[in-house]
């Protein structure tokens, strides 16, 4: 089953394209990644699938919901992770997940027991009424998969949800997201630009560059798309979007992109 | 640990929430909600760290220790019935509320650059919701504010007026005048987008608020021009309500309805407005 749909999904900057005519489906219960370099328009498809964003032209269904026109539906049944630090420095884990569970209307009489839940799935048990700046990289970015997860969401978007962590704490964040995949049958829509993650966790992944989708398949139909014998995923990229030059993104990109390796790390 | 049992069917589009019946209470209750727990978040915050709260002090203190004992002695500003410090008190209190709200856009600037505000504006909050969660948390910090005033006007012998009406008319005053400003702020903040701008912005913006009111000196002394430009300034009519509630004698010049309705107003207003610049603080 179709739970999100994007339709020549479209965005423009001025005179940048950073989303051209992205059209994908996804089935319910995959882990779809969009993989690309940096400044491909990876986030800019999140914030417009979250509505974040609005599209210049196209349109998407998310959970049956059309991004546009019923956003504050889609904004009910979607988790979102956004790639910059989102939990609270200055609240403990659990305040951080109790001021999400009222946002998402969990009812009273639930709201601690999930709470608990969340930090107990997430491995925070313990952490739970610590300050969130004295937390970990890998610690923050679960308590942030823990704060979406709250209201059980049809869909879960993570933007580059393991950036700036080390190769430790990216096994942890991938082992949860598995475990919520597989315990909760929860579709996730990830992005990343780290092809060992994408090969590793992904039922499906598209290749984005300049803000065109140039393949999409799974991990191993693309591989095996190349004429040659164990092609990597490198090999896929490189073959699909040619030789990407460091391209890095703007100043301000990169600024926040540091900034965010620097509080993770 | 499985999160619930509900999951089978959450699997997919298979029980699609309908878009849901709308009771008008339901929504109202919802927004309320809401709203106090953007607020919730920040009073929990600043019991975690309440070191901000002392600081914010200093100013308002000064200004009523250096500037008011001065010019109490000067007598040079005329100020009907009521001594110098008297008159001076409920406009350092406007002021230091001013001060704190004129610069709470920054908050969320900050908060932006983080990626915190992208969590909140994927979800089922609404935006008036978030922004007057905002206003109300800019509120809590000019509370604190009233409350060391209040201290320090008592021990300076300012005659305050401890009624129970009155004193909840102060209260009603300082949350709406934090409100408004703070609210302002987040539109300019929603505007320039980055600190040094805000920053920029912020520090032009509140001497004149300040020194083109009648804050510290009455307008009736002021020169044509600057009183025409006190009389649209919105800090006028929060130190013209707060003069007659705060200290005993006190008096006013547009009458406490006029006061509390031009507040009430232009709060509104930038409400409305900040909910529809909210989102774009993000593009």
């Amino acid at each position: 089953m179709i739970v999100l749909e994007a339709e020549a999904l479209t965005r423009r900057f001025g005179e940048l394209t950073a989303v051209d005519g992205l059209t994908i489906s996804v089935e319910s219960g995959e882990v779809f990644g969009l993989l690309g370099p940096n400044g491909a328009g990876k986030t800019t498809v999140i914030k417009m699938l979250t509505t974040l964003l609005p599209p210049t032209s196209g349109n998407a269904l998310v959970a049956g919901f059309d991004i546009i026109h019923h956003p504050s539906e889609v904004r009910r049944v979607i988790g979102y992770v956004p790639q910059l630090v989102s939990a609270d420095g200055a609240l403990t884990g659990y305040e951080n997940l109790l001021i999400f569970a009222k946002l998402y209307d969990i009812p009273r009489s639930e709201r601690e027991s999930r709470v608990r839940e969340a930090l107990e799935f997430m491995g925070l048990t313990e952490a739970g009424d610590k300050l969130v700046r004295n937390y970990s990289g890998g610690m923050i970015r679960r308590l942030e998969i823990a704060q979406s997860m709250l209201h059980r969401p049809t869909v879960l978007f993570l933007d580059e949800s393991t950036m700036g962590l080390d190769p430790v704490a990216r096994k942890g964040v991938w082992e949860h997201i598995e475990r919520l995949r597989a315990d909760y049958g929860t579709t996730i829509f990830l992005t990343t630009h780290d092809m060992e993650e994408a090969d590793g966790m992904c039922s499906r992944v598209a290749i984005m560059h300049l803000g065109k989708v140039v393949a999409v398949g799974t991990p191993a139909q693309l591989k095996a798309s190349l004429d040659e014998n164990g092609a990597t995923l490198d090999d896929v990229f490189v073959h699909y979007a040619g030789y990407v030059l460091e391209s890095g993104g703007t100043y301000r990109e990169v600024s926040r992109t540091r900034r965010v390796a620097r509080r993770l790390g | 640990m499985r999160f619930q049992e509900r999951e089978e069917s959450r699997g997919g589009l298979v029980d699609l929430p309908q878009t849901r019946r709308v009771n008008p209470l339901t929504v109202v209750a919802s927004f309320v909600a809401k709203t106090f727990t953007i607020a919730e978040l920040e009073a929990r915050k600043l019991h975690h760290d309440s070191t901000e709260l002392i600081t914010r002090a200093v100013q308002p203190a000064l200004w009523l220790l250096v500037f008011g004992e001065v010019l109490a002695r000067v007598r040079a500003i005329p100020t009907g019935e009521l001594s110098y410090l008297d008159f001076m008190a409920p406009g350092i209190l406007a002021q230091s509320v001013l001060f704190i709200a004129i610069f709470y856009g920054i908050a969320v600037i900050w908060e932006r650059d983080l990626g915190i505000l992208h969590k909140f504006l994927a979800s089922p909050t609404p935006r008036a919701a978030l922004v007057l969660g905002k206003a109300l948390s800019a509120a809590e910090r000019a509370l604190v504010q009233a409350i060391i005033i209040y201290l320090l006007a008592l021990l300076l012998g300012v005659r305050l007026n401890w009624t129970v009406p009155a004193l909840i008319g102060v209260l009603a005053v300082v949350l709406l005048g934090s409100a408004l400003f703070s609210t302002f702020s987040l539109i300019i903040a929603c505007l320039v987008k980055t600190r040094e701008r805000f920053m920029g912005i912020g520090q032009v913006l509140t001497m004149p608020l300040f020194f083109a009111s009648n804050a510290i000196y009455p307008i009736a002394i002021m020169p044509t021009w600057l009183q025409v430009i006190s009389q649209i300034n919105p800090l006028t009519y929060q130190v013209d309500a707060l003069r007659l509630l705060m200290v005993t004698g006190g008096t006013t010049v547009y009458g406490l309805a006029v006061d509390v309705g031009v507040l009430l107003a232009v709060t509104t207003l930038m409400v409305v407005l900040a909910a529809r610049l909210y989102p774009r603080v993000i593009i």
